[in-house]
């Protein structure tokens, strides 16, 4: 079967989906967008975290047919949805949801220099996971930045429990979690000061 | 395999009645595990994400009418009123992201006696409102559940809505998992006061073949709160009472060996849930002015 | 000197002019790992390639009668289907003992062995071909413990060994014996006040990394093929492939895709020969991903383990002797459970001083899963288990745990079981005191300003199971030791390709080795250990692969060591024909050049004294100098067969933790509140690296505590809980603050004095848990994981 949707602000033609294909498959599979990460494919790491219609969910529980016509956001334009929701509304308030109109409204441009990555834009959060030492093997990364940035956008100023609950569903082998909280407390902090 | 995707509820049912095989697919944190996994190869699966009448709720006089498709975060954070026990279960749910896109619906369709949501709705009190091309039809949630992982549903016919009795008295939900979030139910126990017909119902999840309400025990302490003048009184249940209201769920399970736990920690650990929330529900009843709200 | 750290970092943008040995640099790789474009082997793509699929055994131990792979040819869009009848070459592979086969023959000696492969357009097709592979089994009996597998008609897992370990084993179903008789136990007992005996089980931990097995083969036009994995050994996995493809090793270029964590399980070869050899038979890319169901069929676990112990002791405390006997489960192939063995024999009582041992460790063969590699490799199992005895020998002393254990804790000089000095640091007593020291974190932390209990906070979490009725705090004390480096005579050795060159007016330097980045930050280091060394700013890490020597595996704590070793040792001898360019340059110029110390530093020759000479651009001008060295730590020695003497480590690593915990004693829930270590490192190249290094062993020791294992059925040996629904490893909300206290107590043998960090902490973390578990309820608890049913007698 054929699915259209809009990735990154990018419309999308998959063609050719096996109709028992996941989100995710077609996302890493289909159109070249492998940051999205398939540790579990059964709902139980979060590593796979992508924004459907604005709301984090398992991209691996997702049939590609379902997501016909919706809006996805992956880690891959994390960066620059962060930058369009600063620009866009600011996020001072504290109650800022995406709406689905503002997330049509941007798009993701390529990174400077895809072979070091260096010059390239980041999102606060993305910032802080690197500047706490959150990243260690880096496979559970994308899923906890889609994870984390959505819970700062409704919780500027979350409680360590805040963070803890919010993150319950992305698991990390490799940190003991300790600086992945660090980040998160360093980008709250870091929005905070901005304000 | 073909991937059906009616627009509205009517192309839904009629699609239904075409395919009788065909598997609903909403939330699909159930069925994608089974197709990943390559367990379950429908000839057919049925999308429900494009009917929006599933993703409403509607409180009433008495009911709430759930949508089968709202999604277990809605539930938590804007039913904490109205359906208490239920909230606290969608609470329990894996993780954030399958909150977001699991429902009651989904839960009812699989009938997996782990599912979080039964012991919550057999508490409550609730009716399942089912529909096909034939029209619709309502089951009550204690006649659902027909075995293990099978529902009262024909072929034909998908779920609509639930139907779940207001609160009309303090309602708790516990579930025991060996890890502190994402967590399938070792076992998992619902209790609901209901001070309007003086009565308590019970809900016991994932310690018997289907989802199952302690009768014996709910019986037991109606009769105990009714005796000692409890309801009218609001004195302190007495542990005697308690103990024995906990023996009685603790009886009522039926459980299994399996690799999540032994059927003697199942049956020992709704006992301790039972006490442990008729105490957390009774208290609250004593209390007054304090919220009907879950405790988490 | 000690660093402590769970708060945000203060100086968090980093001062990226200097960058070099002991700083906190930031990851070379983090903004690829952050924006999703950092390519890990299950990310690799390629035009027309083809999925490859595996199809394993469904059960454990059975004689193949038939395969018949007919159906699965008709499949459209499939492009070969194999059995070990299509192997070009060697069948068997293995990196102790080439006993695995490639693809079973004859029989299946566990669940879930590769039995045959499908190569087709589409991971479905695949699957669907696969499925309708014919397998006739006849099964047989399967052994599963130490008595089936030693019984004198026991049917033998493997028929005919040839290997190195035989001659001197018992019975040919034990892989490997080592006994270690060190004074005279049965004689020391008599001036013992006190002895204490236990018998304690230890369960089957899964590394669990995320990335699954992965990778992509691309057949080249030479006949060999490209390959591209995640490994910890890239050299390791050539010597075991090149053979089973019938290729020369140069024919078989391997490059490292990127690693999403390893944690020992990718030591073995998973998809990598399967991946080629369906490549070069369809003459087309073939990509190979596991699903996690297959996961925990495609690598090594940890070992499981029955210890039984007996220790004992004057009425002042002091030890008299130490008997055990560790039986580890090596599962159906060799993997690496001789060195497993050596390991727990050597390292089996501890980090104490005890004259008189009578020490044996058998590793078996079984039809359970294989086991083999996983952090702390052996030393893990017995911590669980000594430690575990000196708290019951406190209790029957009435000392107190921690008073016991620094009475009796080794220093340096002290002599190991093995005949082996400790001739650097070894701060045992000290490590105790500092988590001792620590204050105890707030009581009833679940308590909130409102009316209701934060669930968050106790046992049991969102599950809303207490709302503080049944908890019980409890604390507890662990400390360890473990070996660094590859041991018992093994030629451990890493290789550095170092080149230094100006680009643009500045000198620039590469870093060329195999080394595995699993996630540990080893690419941090390498630049690091350049930048001092060269004292250049600008350092480029060159992608590891096979084009360079061997780095050997990234595992044992000994890469820092080890390649950080090679790195600096040719980064020393580049530096000296930089000089010697200079000198020849410019010697003439400054009476320096022939005189004094010179480093480079800032870009520049300097004098010790400070004075800069002249730029490295200005000397190397378009020159380059590239140096390719290997570099190997001390040597060891392997163990007496019969005593076990002999001086068979390289170097030992120490860390202490204290555990608090809240229990719901009636339902059996545990809540760790608070896991604190104090670690000496000898080193910190990268305290942040140090620091998360530490936090991450420490949970997966507190997994293993609470809720990690690999149930396999004692009647049929099949796992009964191949996914992540069912081995549950920690989430955030299970991990507790992990306050973290480390010493630099330089090994005067070792580059910059550091010390392997990574497997210390996990072997402390679990009996630490079990010993404050133990505290909070009064149980026994002789095995871990500890389950809900063990602390509520409802087993």
């Amino acid at each position: 079967m054929r699915v259209n949707f809009t990735v990154n602000g990018r419309p999308q033609e998959a063609d050719d989906v096996w109709e028992g294909e996941s989100l995710l498959y077609v996302l890493r599979e289909r159109l070249g967008l492998p940051g999205s990460k398939n540790a579990c494919e059964q709902g139980e790491c979060g590593s796979c975290t992508v924004r459907l219609d604005g709301v984090p969910v398992c991209s691996c529980l997702v049939a590609a047919g379902q997501v016909e016509g919706r809006e996805v956001v992956t880690v891959e334009g994390l960066a620059e949805f962060a930058k369009e929701r600063e620009a866009h509304s600011g996020c001072a308030s504290g109650a800022c949801g995406t709406s689905i109109d503002e997330a049509k409204r941007w798009e993701a441009k390529p990174a400077q220099d895809s072979q070091t990555g260096e010059g390239v834009e980041l999102s606060p959060i993305q910032q802080a996971f690197i500047d706490a030492g959150a990243v260690q093997c880096g496979f559970c990364t994308p899923g906890l930045l889609v994870a984390a940035d959505e819970m700062l956008e409704r919780n500027p100023s979350p409680t360590d429990a805040d963070i803890r609950e919010a993150l319950s569903g992305n698991l990390c082998r490799c940190t003991g979690y300790e600086k992945i909280l660090d980040a998160v407390r360093l980008a709250a902090a870091r929005q905070g000061e901005a304000v | 395999m073909d991937f059906l995707r009616p627009a509205s509820w009517e192309e839904a049912l009629a699609a239904k009645a075409e395919h009788p095989t065909a598997v609903p697919i909403a939330g699909g944190t159930d069925v994608m595990v089974e197709i990943n996994f390559d367990h379950r190869r429908p000839e057919y699966l049925l999308d429900l994400n494009r009917i929006e009448l599933l993703r409403e709720w509607e409180v009433g006089e008495a009911n709430v009418r759930l949508g089968a498709s709202v999604p277990y975060t809605q539930i938590m954070e804007n039913l904490r009123t109205e359906l208490p026990g239920l909230a606290l279960a969608s609470h329990t749910v894996a993780s954030p992201q399958i909150r977001n896109r699991g429902g009651v619906g989904g839960n009812l369709g699989t009938a997996s006696p782990a599912g979080d949501a039964h012991p919550a709705l057999l508490a409550a009190g609730a009716e399942v409102e089912v529909e096909s091309v034939r029209g619709n039809r309502f089951i009550p949630i204690d006649e659902f559940y027909t075995g293990v992982k099978r529902n009262a549903l024909q072929p034909d016919e998908l779920i609509k809505t639930v139907h779940i009795k207001k609160a009309d008295g303090p309602q708790q939900y516990s579930k025991v998992g060996t890890r502190n979030a994402m967590v399938i139910a070792v076992c998992a126990f619902g209790l609901a006061l209901h001070p309007e017909t003086r009565t308590v119902r019970t809900g016991i999840g994932s310690a018997a073949p289907t989802p199952i309400r302690a009768k014996e025990a709910e019986a037991f302490l109606n009769a105990a709160l009714e005796e000692g003048g409890f309801w009218d009184n609001g004195k302190i249940i007495t542990p005697s009472i308690a103990k024995q209201f906990a023996d009685l769920c603790s009886a009522a399970a039926n459980p299994i060996d399996d690799v999540r736990g032994t059927a003697k920690y199942r049956r020992h650990a709704v006992g301790i849930m039972a006490r442990r929330q008729l105490g957390w529900t009774w208290e609250q009843y004593r209390g007054a002015g304090r919220t009907l709200e879950g405790a988490a | 000197m000690a660093g402590t750290t769970t708060g945000i970092p203060r100086d968090v943008t980093q001062n990226h002019t200097k960058g070099g040995v002991g700083e906190s640099t930031l990851r070379p790789d983090g903004t690829l790992k952050v924006t999703g474009e950092f390519a890990y082997s299950s990310d690799m793509w390629h035009e027309e390639m083809l999925w490859g699929q595996v199809l394993r055994s469904t059960v454990a131990h059975a004689e193949i009668v038939s395969i018949d792979t007919s159906e699965a040819l008709k499949v459209s869009g499939v492009y070969a289907v194999l059995t070990h009848e299509d192997l070009p070459a060697a069948k068997n592979y293995g990196m102790e003992f080439q006993d695995t086969p490639v693809l079973a023959y004859g029989k299946v000696r566990h669940h879930g062995e590769p039995v045959a492969l499908v190569a087709a357009d589409h991971p479905e097709t695949a699957r669907r071909a696969a499925a309708k592979i014919k397998v006739e089994y006849r099964e047989l009996p399967v052994i599963t413990d130490e008595a089936s597998a030693t019984a004198p008609d026991a049917i033998l897992v493997h028929e005919n060994r040839t290997d190195h370990a035989f001659a001197h084993v018992t019975h040919p179903n034990i892989v490997h014996r080592q006994p270690i008789i060190r004074g005279n136990a049965a004689e020391a007992a008599k001036r013992a006040d006190v002895i204490v005996k236990g018998e304690y089980t230890f369960g089957m931990q899964d590394q669990a990394f995320l990335g699954p097995e992965s990778g992509l083969a691309v057949p080249a036009e030479d006949g060999g093929v490209d390959l591209y994995v995640a490994t910890q050994w890239l050299h390791s996995d050539l010597k075991q492939i090149a053979p089973c493809l019938g290729l020369p090793e140069e024919k078989v270029r391997m490059t490292m895709a990127g690693i999403g964590g390893a944690f020992g399980g990718r030591e073995d070869i998973s998809m990598q020969i399967l991946a080629s050899v369906l490549a070069l038979r369809t003459n087309k890319p073939v990509k190979m991903v596991y699903n996690r169901y297959e996961s925990f069929f495609g690598h090594v676990h940890r070992h499981p383990a029955k210890l039984y112990y007996e220790h004992g002791a004057t009425q002042d405390g002091k030890l008299t002797h130490v008997k055990c006997k560790i039986v580890l489960d090596g599962g159906a192939y060799a993997s690496s459970t001789v060195s497993v063995v050596g390991n727990a024999s050597s390292l089996s009582i501890g980090p104490y001083v005890v004259d008189d041992v009578e020490i044996e460790a058998i590793g078996l063969y079984t039809n359970n899963p294989p086991c083999g590699a996983m952090r702390g490799f052996g030393a893990v199992q017995a911590c669980f288990a000594y430690e575990a005895q000196m708290d019951k020998l406190a209790a029957e002393l009435g000392m107190d745990p921690v008073e016991l254990r620094q009475l009796n804790a080794m220093e340096q000089g002290t002599i190991m079981p093995t005949g082996q000095v400790v001739d650097s640091p070894a701060p045992v007593a000290e490590l105790l005191r500092r988590v001792k020291a620590r204050p105890l974190p707030p009581e009833r932390q679940w308590e909130t300003a409102g009316e209701s209990a934060d669930v968050r906070a106790l046992p049991g979490g969102l599950s809303n199971t207490s709302h503080g009725e049944g908890v019980v705090r409890g604390v507890g004390y662990a400390v360890g030791i473990k070996n660094v480096g590859f041991s018992e005579g093994f030629d451990d050795y890493s290789t550095a390709k170092i080149r230094i060159e100006v680009i643009n007016g500045e000198a620039v330097a590469t870093v060329h080795t195999a080394a595995a980045e699993v996630g540990q930050g080893g690419v941090t280091i390498h630049a690091q250990i350049a930048r001092t060394e060269l004292g250049v700013q600008q350092v480029t890490i060159h992608p590891a692969d096979t084009q360079v020597g061997s780095a050997g595996s990234t595992s044992a704590g000994r890469q820092t060591y080890m390649t950080g070793g090679a790195i600096k040792n040719s980064c020393e001898i580049v530096r000296e024909k930089v000089l010697e360019i200079g000198r020849r340059k410019f010697g003439s110029y400054h009476p320096a050049w022939a005189n004094a110390e010179l480093l480079l530093e800032g870009g520049k020759v300097v004098t010790d004294g400070g004075e800069a000479l002249a730029t490295i651009a200005d000397v190397l001008e378009d020159q380059v100098v590239e140096v390719e060295e290997e570099f190997r730590h001390r040597p060891t020695q392997a163990f007496d067969i019969v005593t076990g003497q002999g001086n068979g480590h390289v170097q030992y690593a120490f860390a202490a933790h204290r555990a608090v915990v809240e229990v719901d004693t009636e339902l059996g829930l545990v809540k760790v509140i608070e896991l604190a270590c104090a670690q000496d490192v000898g080193k910190a190249v990268n305290p942040l690296s140090v620091i998360g290094q530490i936090q991450g062993g420490t949970t997966q020791g507190l997994g293993v505590a609470v809720m990690e294992e690999i149930i396999v059925d004692p009647k049929t040996a099949k796992v009964r809980n191949p996914s992540f629904t069912d081995y549950l490893i920690p989430t955030i909300l299970d991990t507790p603050t992990i306050p973290v206290d480390y010493l630099e107590l330089a090994d005067p043998n070792a580059p910059y004095g550091v010390r392997g960090i990574g497997e210390a902490p996990t072997l402390s973390s679990t009996p630490a848990v079990l010993a404050a578990i133990r505290a909070a309820t009064g149980l026994e608890l002789n095995k871990t994981p500890v389950r809900p049913e063990a602390l509520t007698g409802t087993l």
